[in-house]
C-alpha cells in the first residue's frame, strides 16, 4: 500500500531536512524529566504500537519488546535490527526521502546520537529514571539521549579448540602465526560495536596492527553478534572482537566459550537511545523510552541480555567480571564521529571487503 | 477485464481507433517498468556529485584494483559455473529423456525442487554443511576417518565453495532446456541413421549430439548470465572469506557512505555483458525449428542402459544431494536443533526456534504479509500483461506488436541488482524532479503532489521490481500458450456468428486457463524468492521473507533462518505442485535466480 504522506508531515520532514543542510547546533535546556503516568499509558494505547531500531542482538531486543507488551498491553513492539552502521545508513535513507518510520532507536555507536542531534531530528525527552540517577555523562546535556546499554568488545576462544594456557591473553598474541585460519572478526562497516572498537584498537595500536592481522587469514563476518554465535558452533578457535555479552550468554548457556579481556586493555562502548521528533507513534515512543531506562527493563538488559547497565540501582550478576575490574579503553563518540567514513574506508582496502 | 480490452481491438468502425489506445498504453506501462530506471542509471553513471557530465566515475572504478579484482573474479565464477553446469546437467538430461533409466520422473521432479529452491537459501545450508570446522559434512568426516579438530575436507567459505553452491542452483536451467530438446527431437533421424548402418555411437555423433548442441550452447550462456547476476550466494559465502563479485561490489557501493554514481557507473557493465550474451543465446538457439513436432514423428528412441542402469542412478543421486537432499537435511536439522550444526538428538531437539520464529520474532509477521501481497500482486499483474501482450503479439492484432514483444522480454537483461539500483535512483529523485518541473510551469510548489511520485519506501516500488522481472518468463509462457491454439478455432466461432469476445470467451479462455495458471504460480514462486532487487528497495515497512533471511544471516542466527527457510519451500513446493498438476505445456519455465 503507498503511504500517504500529510501535509504536516511534509512540512516536518523539510524542516528536519533544511536543518541537516545548514547545521547549527540545536542548543537548549533540557527538558524536565517526564515520569510514567496514566495519561501518557493511555495516549500510547491509543497508537496500538512502537518501532524500534536497534542493534541490539535480535533475541535480547524481542525479549524486552515482550517484556514490555506484558507490562502494556495493547502496545505491540516490532522490532527492526541490524548493525549499528546499517541502522544509522537505514534512517538516513529513509529521512531522505521523508519516510518517517522510525520511533525510537538505539545504536552501538554512540557516534550516531551526535549526528542525529546536530541534523535537529531527535525530540528531547527526559525520562524520570533517566534525570534522578543516571550519572551526567550517560545523558545528554540537552536531554536528546541516555545511555541505555553499555559493552565491551572482547577476544573469546572456544575451549574444545584451545586450551586456557594457549588462549591468547593480548591482541600482540593474535599476530601469533600460530593463529592464522583460526581467527573470526566482525566488520566496523556493519557493526557499531566494532566500529567504536576499531577506533579504540587504531588510536592504542595504531593501523599497522591491522595490517598485520590482515595477513591472519580471519574469517570476515558481519554482526558483532556472530563471532561468538560461530565460537560456540566451533566454526573458529579464537574470536578477535565480539559482544561480550553475546559470549557471555554462550558460556552462561554452557557452551565451550572463554572470554579474555586482552591486556592492552577492552574497547568499552555505550549504546545510546533517543526518540525521534517525526516519530510516527510519539506517545508509544516516550512511554517505551522511559521503560527502556525503568529499572525493571534494566534489570532485564542485565538478566537476559548479559550487557552492562548504567543504572545505579541494578545488580549485577555474580560470576560476570563487574565492569570496573575490567581495563576499559576510553570511548570517545565525538572521535568516531569525525573518523568514522575513514576507517570504514581504510578497514575495506586492508581486509578486502 | 483483459479479453474486454482486446474485445475492442478490432473495431474501427466508430472512428476512434482503439488500437492505436490499447497499444500505446501498454507500451507506455512497459517504457515506464524498463526504459525509466535504466535512463536514471545511464545519467547516474556520467554526472558527478553536482550534476554536471563527466567518464570520472568509470576511470574512478576501473583504475581502482578493489574494483578489478571482482571484475576478474566474477568472470572467472560465471565461466567455471556454467562448465561445471553443462558436464552435470548434459548426461542427467541424456538420461532422462533417452535412456530406460527407472525414476527419470523422480529426477525430473528432484531437478525442479533445486530450481526453485532460493539459491541464498541454498548458500546458508550448506554454510550449516561445510563450514570448515562446525559444517556437519566436516564433523563427520573428521569422526570418519579420524582427522585432527582443526582439519577439513570442505571449505564452503572459498572460491570453490562459492562455485560449487552457485552451480548446484544453476544447473537446471541447463538440464531442462536439454531434457526439452532430447524430449522433442524427432526418432525419424536417429531411425534413418541405424537403418542405414549407423551403430549406437556413430548416431548419437553424427545425429543426436549436433541437434542437441545449440540447447547445451544455449544452457551455457544461460548459466553463465546467472552465475554472473547473482547475489545472495557469494554476499553470504565470498565475504566472509575475504572477496567480493560484481554484484556485492555495486551493493556494498551502497553501503554507508553511498556513492550511488558509482554503483550506477559499476552497473553498467554487468548490463552490457547481458545484453551481448542474451543476443548470443538468441542467434544460437534461433536456428532452431519449432515445426519439427508434426504428425509423424516417432517416439524418441529410448538406450537399454543394462548394466549401466545402476551407475547412472548412482550418479544421479549423488548430483542431486547436493542442491536438495543435503541442504533440506539440514535445514531441517537446523529448525529442531538446539545447536545448529549439531545433528538431531534426543538430548537436543527442540521446539524453541518455531517458537521464536511464529511468536517472539516481531518482524515474520510482517515480512510474511509484505510477501504474499507482493507476491499475489505481481503474479496477477504480470499474468494479465502477458495475456493481453501474448494475445496481441500472437494475434498481430496491433501494427506495432513486434515492438510490445520485444519490450516484454527486455528485462531478462537487466540483473535484479542492476534493476535495483536503476529504480532506487528513479524513485528516491522522482518527487525532486516532479516537483522542480511542476513549479517551473505551473509557478506554485506542488510538494504534495510531487510526493506522491514517492515509491521508495512503499510496496509499489518492490511491485514495479518484481513485476519487471517477473515479465518476460511470464510472456514467454503466455505466448507458446497462445501459439498452441490455431485461430481457426477462433474463426470458426466466429463464422457461426460469435462476436469477438465470445469466441474469446468460449473457445479461447477455456484453452488457456491451465496456462494462466501456471504462469501465476510460476511468478509468484519466482517473486517471494527475489533478494537482489528487495535488497535495494526495502525499507523496515516493507521488508519481505527474502531479506529478512538475509538480515539474520548477516547476525548468525541460523536457526531462525532454517525455520523461514523451510516456510519457503513448503509454500514454493505447494505452488509448483498446484502448477504441475495443471500439466504446463510448451516451452521451459524461466524462473529468475534471486
Amino acid at each position: 500500500m503507498p503511504r500517504t504522506f500529510s501535509r504536516r508531515d511534509f512540512v516536518k520532514g523539510s524542516s528536519a531536512l533544511t536543518l541537516a543542510a545548514y547545521a547549527s547546533p540545536l542548543r537548549a535546556a533540557a527538558p524536565p524529566a517526564t515520569a510514567i503516568t496514566p495519561d501518557l499509558i493511555a495516549a500510547a494505547k491509543k497508537e496500538g504500537k512502537v518501532v524500534y531500531y536497534t542493534s541490539i542482538d535480535l533475541a535480547v531486543a524481542e525479549k524486552i519488546g515482550k517484556a514490555f507488551e506484558a507490562k502494556y498491553p495493547g502496545i505491540t513492539v516490532r522490532v527492526e535490527r541490524s548493525g549499528a552502521e546499517r541502522v544509522f545508513q537505514r534512517i538516513g535513507q529513509e529521512y531522505a526521502s521523508r519516510i518517517f518510520a522510525v520511533d525510537v532507536v538505539n545504536s552501538s555507536d554512540a557516534a550516531h546520537f551526535i549526528v542525529w542531534k546536530r541534523d535537529g531530528i531527535l525530540a528531547p525527552y527526559v525520562p524520570q529514571d533517566v534525570a534522578e540517577h543516571y550519572a551526567p555523562e550517560h545523558k545528554d546535556a540537552d536531554g536528546f539521549f541516555a545511555s541505555f546499554r553499555a559493552g565491551m568488545s572482547v577476544i573469546g576462544y572456544n575451549t574444545d579448540l584451545v586450551k586456557a594456557a594457549d588462549a591468547p591473553k593480548s591482541f600482540a598474541d593474535l599476530l601469533d602465526p600460530k593463529w592464522a585460519g583460526k581467527l573470526i572478526k566482525a566488520h566496523p562497516g556493519y557493526s557499531g560495536n566494532v566500529m567504536t572498537a576499531t577506533f579504540q584498537l587504531v588510536r592504542e595500536l595504531g593501523w599497522d596492527y591491522l595490517e598485520k592481522l590482515a595477513k591472519q587469514k580471519i574469517m570476515q563476518v558481519q554482526s558483532s553478534t556472530d563471532p561468538p554465535k560461530k565460537l560456540a558452533l566451533g566454526e573458529r578457535a579464537v574470536m578477535v572482537d565480539g559482544n561480550e555479552y553475546n559470549a557471555l550468554q554462550v558460556k552462561e548457556a554452557g557452551r565451550p566459550v572463554e572470554i579474555v579481556y586482552p591486556a592492552e586493555g577492552t574497547p568499552f562502548a555505550v549504546g545510546p537511545n533517543a526518540i525521534f521528533k517525526s516519530a510516527p507513534n510519539p506517545n508509544a515512543a516516550r512511554l517505551f523510552q522511559s521503560y527502556c531506562f525503568t529499572p525493571e527493563c534494566q534489570q532485564l538488559v542485565i538478566d537476559v541480555g548479559a550487557l552492562r547497565s548504567l543504572h545505579p540501582r541494578v545488580k549485577e550478576h555474580a560470576g560476570r567480571k563487574p565492569l570496573r575490574e575490567i581495563k576499559l579503553w576510553k570511548d570517545d563518540a565525538a572521535g568516531v564521529e569525525k573518523t568514522a567514513d575513514e576507517i570504514k574506508a581504510r578497514y575495506t582496502k586492508i581486509f578486502g571487503v | 477485464m483483459t479479453i474486454a480490452i482486446s474485445e475492442q481491438a478490432p473495431r474501427r468502425k466508430h472512428g476512434f481507433d482503439y488500437t492505436k489506445t490499447v497499444l500505446y498504453g501498454f507500451a507506455a506501462a512497459l517504457v515506464l517498468l524498463i526504459v525509466l530506471p535504466m535512463s536514471w542509471l545511464v545519467y547516474y553513471a556520467f554526472v558527478d556529485k553536482t550534476g554536471a557530465f563527466t567518464i570520472g566515475n568509470f576511470y574512478t572504478l576501473f583504475s581502482d584494483p578493489a574494483f578489478q579484482e571482482p571484475l576478474v573474479t566474477t568472470f572467472v565464477l560465471a565461466t567455471s559455473t556454467s562448465l561445471i553446469c553443462c558436464l552435470v546437467a548434459a548426461p542427467m538430461g541424456w538420461l532422462v529423456a533417452r535412456t530406460d533409466m527407472p525414476l527419470r520422473r523422480t529426477v525430473r521432479l528432484m531437478v525442479t525442487a533445486s530450481f526453485v529452491t532460493p539459491p541464498f537459501l541454498g548458500a546458508i545450508a550448506w554454510e550449516l554443511l561445510a563450514a570448515p570446522n562446525s559444517g556437519l559434512l566436516n564433523k563427520l568426516a573428521r569422526s570418519a576417518f579420524g582427522l585432527e579438530s582443526d582439519e577439513h575436507i570442505f571449505n564452503i567459505y572459498s572460491f570453490p565453495g562459492l562455485i560449487f553452491v552457485i552451480a548446484c542452483y544453476t544447473f537446471p536451467y541447463v538440464f531442462v532446456l536439454v531434457a526439452n530438446a532430447l524430449d522433442r527431437m524427432p526418432g525419424d533421424l536417429e531411425d534413418a541413421s541405424s537403418i542405414l548402418g549407423g551403430g549406437t555411437w556413430q548416431t548419437a555423433k553424427r545425429i543426436t549430439i549436433p541437434l542437441v548442441l545449440p540447447a547445451l550452447l544455449a544452457g551455457a550462456l544461460v548459466a553463465f548470465l546467472q552465475a554472473m547476476t547473482l547475489f545472495g550466494s557469494p554476499a553470504i559465502l565470498a565475504l566472509p572469506a575475504g572477496f567480493h563479485t560484481m554484484t556485492t561490489k555495486i551493493w556494498s557501493l551502497f553501503q554507508y557512505p553511498p556513492k550511488p554514481e558509482l554503483a550506477a557507473a559499476a552497473s553498467l557493465p554487468l548490463l552490457i555483458l547481458t545484453v551481448i550474451l542474451l543476443r548470443a543465446e538468441h542467434m544460437i538457439l534461433g536456428r532452431r525449428s519449432y515445426s519439427v513436432i508434426g504428425g509423424k514423428n516417432s517416439d524418441p528412441r529410448i538406450i537399454q542402459l543394462g548394466g549401466l542402469t545402476w551407475l547412472a542412478l548412482g550418479f544421479c543421486f549423488v548430483v542431486l544431494l547436493c542442491p536438495v537432499l543435503l541442504p533440506y537435511g539440514a535445514l531441517l536439522n537446523a529448525s529442531f536443533s538446539r545447536i545448529a550444526t549439531t545433528p538431531i538428538w534426543f538430548d537436543n531437539f527442540t521446539f524453541h526456534n518455531l517458537y521464536f520464529v511464529f511468536f517472539e520474532l516481531s518482524a515474520t509477521k510482517l515480512a510474511l504479509y509484505n510477501t504474499f501481497v507482493l507476491g499475489i500482486a505481481t503474479a496477477t499483474l504480470g499474468t494479465i500483461l502477458a495475456v493481453v501482450i501474448s494475445y496481441l503479439t500472437t494475434r498481430q492484432a496491433v501494427t506495432g506488436h513486434r515492438a510490445l514483444g520485444f519490450l516484454a522480454t527486455a528485462p531478462v537483461a537487466i540483473p535484479g541488482i542492476v534493476l535495483g539500483v536503476g529504480l532506487f535512483l528513479s524513485y528516491t529523485q522522482m518527487p525532486l524532479a516532479v516537483s522542480y518541473v511542476c513549479k517551473s510551469i505551473s509557478g506554485v510548489p506542488c510538494d504534495t503532489f510531487a510526493s506522491a511520485f514517492q515509491l521508495y519506501g512503499t510496496k509499489w516500488i518492490l511491485l514495479l521490481a518484481f513485476l519487471t522481472l517477473g515479465l518476460p518468463a511470464a510472456y514467454q509462457q503466455m505466448q507458446s500458450a497462445f501459439r498452441a491454439i490455431h485461430p481457426e478455432l477462433e474463426d470458426a466461432s466466429r463464422i457461426l456468428g460469435a462476436t469477438r469476445l465470445r469466441a474469446l470467451w468460449q473457445i479461447t479462455a477455456p484453452l488457456l486457463r491451465t496456462s494462466v495458471i501456471a504462469t501465476w504460480c510460476f511468478v509468484f514462486v519466482g517473486t517471494i524468492r527475489e533478494l537482489s532487487a528487495a535488497i535495494m528497495l526495502f525499507t523496515s515497512e516493507t521488508k519481505v521473507i527474502s531479506v529478512l533471511i538475509f538480515d539474520l544471516n548477516e547476525s548468525g542466527d541460523l536457526a531462525a533462518i532454517s525455520v523461514l527457510g523451510i516456510i519457503m519451500l513448503v509454500v514454493t513446493f505447494g505452488i509448483v505442485a498446484l502448477a504441475n498438476r495443471l500439466r504446463i505445456g510448451g516451452s521451459p519455465v524461466q524462473i529468475r535466480n534471486a
